[in-house]
This record gives C-alpha cells, structure tokens and sequence, in this order.
C-alpha cells in the first residue's frame, strides 16, 4: 500500500494549486479519496464524527444489489437455455449471463463516470460518489437484449440532464437510473418491450423450441392473469424480466441488507408494499363481473411478486434524494406509488407494467408532500405562538 | 409520559395548588405526581475514558484567565492593565452592550498578561494567583432577606451574573429583561460528561440557596431537570422552589435546550435563562459565604489521558500540570468541554468558564487504505454500516478524523433519528442556508441551540458542520429581529 501511496503523494503537487494539472484536480482527489481515507480533522463543531460517510452508504447499497445482479446472471443463462433446449449446469448459466451482462455494467459506468468526471472538473467540485449505486442500478433494470450504445446514450441522458442539470448528486429531482430507462422507454420503445426479454443468440445447432415467447412474464397480465408464471417461479425469480427484477428472493436479501444497516428507509417500502396491496384489493372488489380474466381479478398479493414492484420498493423508490425526506412524507409517498403502479397495471391495456412511471411520477410530487408535512408542524408552532399571551 | 410520586415539602405543597399538579396523600407524607419525560431519540456515544468518581484538589494552577471568547457576542472593555493586583470578584472587564454586566477575577494575584489577537481584539485576561487568595467581600446572608434588585445587584458586582444565560441565542442574560422562566439541567449525557450527582455531592446548603435566589429574580419557574431512572443525588431531590422534572432516555436528554422544548418551548419573542447545576453552587456561596468562590470540579476525561480523575479547581485555571497524557501513539487535541461542543485549547491553556469537562482525544489526521471499504469492527457508527454494530457496549478510541468529505445532502431521516423536538432538523438547516428568515421562525430557529445539532452532526453521512451554520442562522435572525 505504501508504494501505491507513494506514487500519488509524488504526482499530488501537479495537481494542487499552481500544478501544471490543477484543473483536474477533482479527478485526481477522486481516486486519491477512493484509495485512502483522508487524513482531514474535525476543525469546527463537533470534534468527533460517525464513521459513516457517502462512499461507505453506497458500497452497502451495492452490496445489497449483488444477490439480485448474480441471480440476474444466472438466470439470464437459465432462459437462455431453456428455450435453447440444452441441458446446462448451475456455472454454465451464469457465465453465459456474466459474458451477456457484464458489458452493460462496463459501459453504465464508463458513460456516467465520465460525464460525472467532465462536470466535476469543470465546476471544480470534488466527484461525488452518487452515481456509483446508478451505474449499477441501470443494468439491472435493463432487458439484457438491450443495445449498448443504447446504455451509454441513456447513462448520459440521465446523468447529465436528470441530475447535473439541476446541480449533482443530493439536487435531482427524479432518480437517474429510473431517467435512463424512462429515456429508452420512450425514446426506443421496440427494444425495452415486447420480445426482448430474454437473451435468444443461438449457438451452433441450437434452436428455439415452439410456441417460446421472449415477452416478459408480465405480459400476459392483460389477456388472461391465469397464465401468469406458478408462485414458486414468481418467487425464486427464474421468469422473463429486467436483469435484476426477477427474484423475490434475491431482492429481499438486498432489502435485509439495506434495513439491518439502515440506509434503506423501512417506511418507503413498507408503505409501498401496503399501498399496492391495498390497490389491489380494491379492483377485486369493483372487478366486472363476468371476465374472471380481467387484470382486476389477480390477487391482490401478486402484485408485489410480478414485475418490477418489489424491486421498484427496495431499491428505486427508496433513493433518499428523490423520496419524501420527512417521515411522515415517507409513509404517503411509498404508499401511493403502491396504489399508482398497480392502478397504472390493471387500468392501462397497451403496457402490463406501471412500477417505473410511479415511482417518477412520484419523485416529482415528493417535495410536495413534504411541504405539506412541514406546513402541519408551522401552524402547530405558529397555533402555539398565539395562544401565549406576550 | 408517565407520572412518579415524588415527596415533598410544605413548601411545594403550596406551589402544587397553583400549579394544578395532581397529588394525593399516603399515610402521612404529601405525594405529588410528578412528570417523566421520556425522550426515545438520541445516542450516546460510547467514546472511550469515563472520569474515575475520586476528587483530587489542584487548587494552585500556575495562572488563571478569563477569556471573553467563552461568552458568545460579547465586545469587552478592559478595566485592568498588566501588573494590578486583583482579588476574588475584582472587575477584569465589561460589557460594552451592557455595562452593568462585569467579568471578574476568580483568583487573587496580578495581572500578567492581557493577550491581544488581530486589531487588538482581547483574547485572555491572565492573573498570577498568590497564595492567600483574598477576595472582594460582598453582603452575606439569605437571599430571602435580599430583594429582588439587591439579589441582581450582588450577582452582577460579583461577577457572577455571566454564568446565566438566555435562550434563544445562548447568550448572557439581560438583567433588565426577566425570561418567562429558568432551567437547570442537573445531569449531562454528552460523551464522558461529569456526574453532577458527584458534583454536587455534600453541597446541598450551597445548592439550596442558589436556587432560592434563582427563584426570587424570576416570575416565572424555576425548572430543575433531573434524570429518571438512576437514583439522583438528594441535593437535587430535596430542592424546594424549583419544580424538578424527570428525563429519561439517551443523548442529547441532558441537553437544556431539549428539556425546555419538552416542558415549554420557546415561542418567538420569548426567552428563557438557563445555568448549570455547579454554577448554581456558585451563587449560593456567594451567599453563603459573601465572596465569589469559584472552585469548581471538573472532569478529566478521555482516551489519551492517564489519570482520568475529577480535580477540584478555580475556574479558568491553566490546565497545563492536569493530564497526565497516555503518549503511547498519536498526537492529542485538548478540548475543554465534551467532544461534541467543546472548544479546542492549547495544551498550555485554560479551562473555559461554562466547562466542566476537559477531554483529551487522539489527532485522527492519518489516512487508511481503502478505510470505507473494511468491515470496521473497531469504527463507531449510528448508521449499523459497521460490522461494529454487533458489538454493543463497546467502548471506541474515536479520534478527530472526518471520516469521509463534505458533501451535499443525500441521506434523509438522519437527522430526525437523533434530534428528539417537534422540529424538522434538515429543513430548518436548510432554511438557514438559504437565509429565509420566516422559514427559519417558522421552523422553530428560536427552540434550537448550536448544541442541539451537536449529535446531527456527529452522525451526519455528508459530513456537514451544523453546529456552524446554526450559530449563523442564530446570529443572523438576532442580527434581523434583535
């Protein structure tokens, strides 16, 4: 470790003030910071400080994606094959998943790190380590048929319009990684829906068995629930979705990891997860009588285990930036993202899944609600202010 | 919350009717209920090196001062020059706001140094202490035969007026101002702080008096705040004609600022005094005993100190022979006060007037590699991202490192989970950021105390200095709405 610290402390004065590299300073201070902790003290207020720090609440929230993104892996292999008709082991489907999805993940990072880098530089202000959760964030919620150059494009979109635009990380309204794939949604519709979900390249002799449909499991939703993947399939994870979607299990792994160490907020997943449900149930109430088919019908609880809900409630809808802050803010928006993403679900016949659009559509109302939070606790105090007599 | 019969005396059976404090008798004692806050947010923080309860007298330091940087807005006017002989409570300097408020020696001797800073600022009145330690003598008897000018009079000739201080702001109190009512908090739960039971141990006399002059230049209450749960000193239980109120919970429970947001929260245009458990002492031998006593016990706490022990001192006593330091590594901050609001001193400098604490914490200025990634099971954090988090009870060497560089708000919650007033921390943080005075009102500026964000910034994820932006949101509402 010595050695690699001294090569940057002989290479540091370039870039400090006065250095023939001083502009790029934030790139230097960016991995100077990532390899070694600073050495800064406490120089005002508070000698002692918490041990927690922005780059330490990212690499836990990344660790909380890994069950999702290996799972994502080998289930990207097991699709593949399954239509394939070949028999394959545990490792073969992984790497054929590792070989597909990992150059997404190369270029999430490679665009967005860039475009983070050019900005920082240009404001001079130090790289912040928010993209490190999107650039992992965007992959998983990708088909993994998606076009490269799709990613970088929406990577930069995302970054330089969702956030820089608005100041960086801790400014942006709506959460960048949910940006990039609104962007491709809308932008290039035919590669993020309809037969793109799994990974249908053939090798020598292979060939796809009949009747295979690349859609995703969710799409049957507005034809007739009933052929919706069995529970067990649902759960496990081992359906046709975004790379990370699929498994309820690998993303209440994630959910213990962000709830244990507190950096994912209880109050936004639980909320959403009852709101759902609550909507849920709902359309089986007023469901038409006569189409036991119709979208209505499904179980209220199926919609936490289809799509991108569960996924959406751990890991989207919980960015801190984008979120209510308050608590009580918390409770309301996880709670109509819920209700939005089902009623977006059932009510809207041209596309079965609702959890992306819900969630932005609440991102832009969450510093609404706060206010109205915070609105409730200034007349408590302004009520008290008058009713003492001065 | 809840209620705990509590006994007391005749006195309070009076105030009890005028108060509508529920009460009732069993067998022949008056119970009276009484209120238990119990506060649920918060942390204490378990820094390593409590003060061992054994008190060891080191009367004589080699020089005393009194800096007026420990009184906050204060602008000074000097009265003495260097080589005056002074005695206990001779006038060193005064405020030029307010005249009538003097700052005087606490020791007897000379004069050896006025320090001066940039544009002559006043910086430390420095005195030589001799032996004998004469003082100036001041009418002695009990403060019930003084009236209510007279009591203010005496406090502020002695010098001892400063030790009172106002809500909003934390600044001296304004003798012609009188606040709506006074808080003591009789026990500190910042990081390695004294034990006022401990404290005040033995002093229930001068303690009594104290409060009963408290008590005469007030309208309003008197508030003894005391923690619940333990078994408290019965020089605080036994007070009269101070209403005492249980707390109970965690950090920051013991802070004045929180217990006045519990029992009667500041509304704009209001103030409130507050003072510590051992200034009250003071006042009362002032009393007592005619002259400005201003011994006082101080706790010497911390990871890089050896002898951590109470000392019984005068106040502003050079700290330079107290510590003895544990050099087994790093270099050594010296705070006077706790490790979140303290302020740092030189190794050769002097206690500050409102501490009771010194702490003495290794330097943090090393890097570590890769230090965000190891699973840091000695790293204290609230946040439980450290494997640290397994391991409760364990106390931590903390040092003066950052741990992490400023950042924009990101986390959200942060704040609200260990800021336990009806406030919303990060909103009224950025309130002040973007200097809105109304908001700031709104938000509840008035309630709040640079202190109070003490624990918020410890915690703080973005690592932002809040105690500083709070002081400058403070001074920018006094500065707009005096």
């Amino acid at each position: 470790m010595k050695f690699i610290r001294d090569i940057l402390d002989k290479i540091k004065p370039d870039f400090e003030k006065g250095g023939k590299f001083e502009k790029f300073w934030p790139a230097y201070n960016a991995f100077d910071v990532f390899l070694f902790t600073p050495a800064e003290t406490t120089q005002t207020g508070s000698h002692i400080r918490d041990a927690v720090d922005l780059k330490r609440t990212m690499s836990v929230v990344i660790l909380a994606l890994m069950p999702c993104l290996f799972f994502g892996m080998w289930n990207t292999g097991y699709q593949h094959f399954r239509v394939t008709g070949v028999e394959t082991g545990l490792w073969e489907n992984f790497f054929f998943g590792l070989i597909k999805i990992f150059p997404i993940i190369v270029v999430s990072y490679v665009s967005g790190l860039t475009v983070e880098f050019i900005f920082a530089i240009k404001r001079g202000h130090p790289v912040n380590e928010g993209f490190l959760v999107t650039g992992m964030l965007i992959p998983l919620v990708m088909p993994v048929t998606i076009p490269l150059w799709m990613v970088a494009v929406a990577t930069v979109f995302a970054v330089i319009l969702g956030k820089e635009a608005f100041g960086g990380t801790g400014m942006n309204v709506l959460n960048p990684a949910l940006l990039a794939r609104a962007f491709i949604f809308f932008a290039y519709p035919a590669q993020i829906s309809g037969e793109v979900w799994n990974d249908l390249t053939l090798g020598e002799g292979q060939k796809i068995i009949n009747g295979y449909s690349g859609a995703t499991s969710m799409a049957v939703l507005d034809y007739d629930y009933h052929n919706l993947p069995p529970l067990n399939d649902l759960i496990t994870g081992t359906i046709q979705g975004s790379i990370g979607e699929t498994s309820k299990i690998a993303i209440a792994i994630g959910a213990l990891i962000l709830l244990v160490t507190g950096i994912g907020s209880w109050r936004i997943m639980l909320s959403m997860f009852i709101g759902g449900l609550a909507m849920g149930f709902f359309f089986n109430n007023i469901a038409p009588a006569g189409n036991p088919a119709h979208p209505m019908n499904l179980p209220a609880y199926y919609h936490w285990l289809i799509g991108g809900f569960a996924f959406g409630a751990v890991f989207m809808a919980t960015d801190p930036v984008t979120a209510a802050q308050t608590n009580t803010g918390k409770y309301i928006y996880g709670f109509l993202i819920g209700v939005f993403a089902v009623i977006l679900r059932v009510v809207n016949p041209a596309y079965p899944e609702g959890v992306m659009l819900a969630i932005l559509f609440f991102n832009v109302f969450a510093p609404l609600i706060d206010h109205y939070v915070i609105q409730s606790n200034i007349s408590r105090r302004v009520k008290r202010w008058n009713s003492t007599d001065r | 919350m809840t209620d705990v019969p509590h006994n007391l005396s005749v006195r309070d059976f009076a105030a009890c009717f005028n108060n509508n404090t529920p009460w009732y008798f069993t067998g022949l004692e008056l119970v009276v209920m009484q209120k238990i806050i119990s506060i649920k947010k918060g942390l204490n923080i378990p820094l390593e090196g409590e003060a061992e309860k054994i008190s060891v007298s080191a009367l004589l330091a080699e020089s005393y001062a009194l800096n007026p940087s420990d009184f906050y807005g204060l602008t000074p006017k000097l009265l003495v020059k260097e080589g005056d002989k002074v005695l206990a409570g001779t006038p060193l300097f005064y405020d030029k706001e307010q005249p009538k408020i003097l700052f005087t020696a606490p020791v007897s001797g000379e004069v050896i140094e006025i320090k001066r800073g940039e544009k002559r600022k006043l910086l430390s009145v420095v005195i030589l202490p001799d032996k004998e330690n004469r003082h100036v003598e001041f009418r002695k008897g009990n403060p019930v035969q003084f009236t209510t000018d007279e009591i203010i009079n005496q406090l502020l000739e002695s010098g001892i007026w400063p030790v009172i201080r106002q809500r909003p702001y934390s600044v001296i109190a304004d003798p012609g101002s009188p606040p709506k009512a006074i808080f003591i908090s009789a026990f500190d739960t910042n990081p390695l702080a004294p034990d006022y039971d401990f404290i005040v141990h033995g002093h229930g006399e001068e303690f009594q008096v104290g409060i009963d002059a408290l008590a005469k230049i007030v309208s309003g209450k008197v508030h003894l705040n005391i923690p619940h749960g333990s078994t408290p000193s019965k020089v605080f239980t036994k007070t009269t004609g101070a209403q005492i109120n249980f707390f109970s919970g965690p950090h920051p429970a013991g802070n004045v600022g929180v217990q006045i947001n519990h029992i009667d929260p500041i509304n704009k245009g209001e103030k409130v005094w507050y003072l510590s458990a051992q200034h009250v002492l003071t006042i009362g031998r002032l009393f007592l005993e005619g002259r400005y006593n201003s011994s006082k016990l101080i706790a010497l706490t911390g990871p890089s100190v050896k002898n951590r022990k109470y000392f019984k001192i005068f106040s502003g006593a050079c700290i330079r022979n107290l510590p003895e330091l544990d050099r087994s590594s790093f270099e050594v901050r010296f705070i006077s006060g706790n490790a979140l609001t303290g302020h740092t001193v030189t190794p050769g400098g002097w206690i500050g007037f409102y501490d009771d604490q010194l702490t003495l914490v290794p330097e943090g200025d090393r890097q570590e590699f890769m230090g965000w990634m190891m699973p840091g099971f000695d790293k204290f954090s609230f946040s439980k991202t450290f494997f640290s988090s397994l391991l409760p009870g364990k106390k931590y060497k903390l040092d003066t490192n950052t741990h992490g560089e400023d950042r924009p708000f990101v986390v959200t919650g942060q704040y609200e989970d260990v800021f336990p007033m009806d406030i919303y921390p990060q909103h009224l943080i950025k309130a002040i950021l973007i200097k809105d005075l109304e908001l700031m009102e709104n938000l509840g500026i008035y309630e709040v105390d640079p202190e109070d964000f003490a624990l918020c910034e410890f915690a703080c994820t973005s690592k932002m200095n809040l105690q500083k932006i709070v002081r400058e949101g403070l001074d920018y509402v006094r500065k707009e709405c005096g």
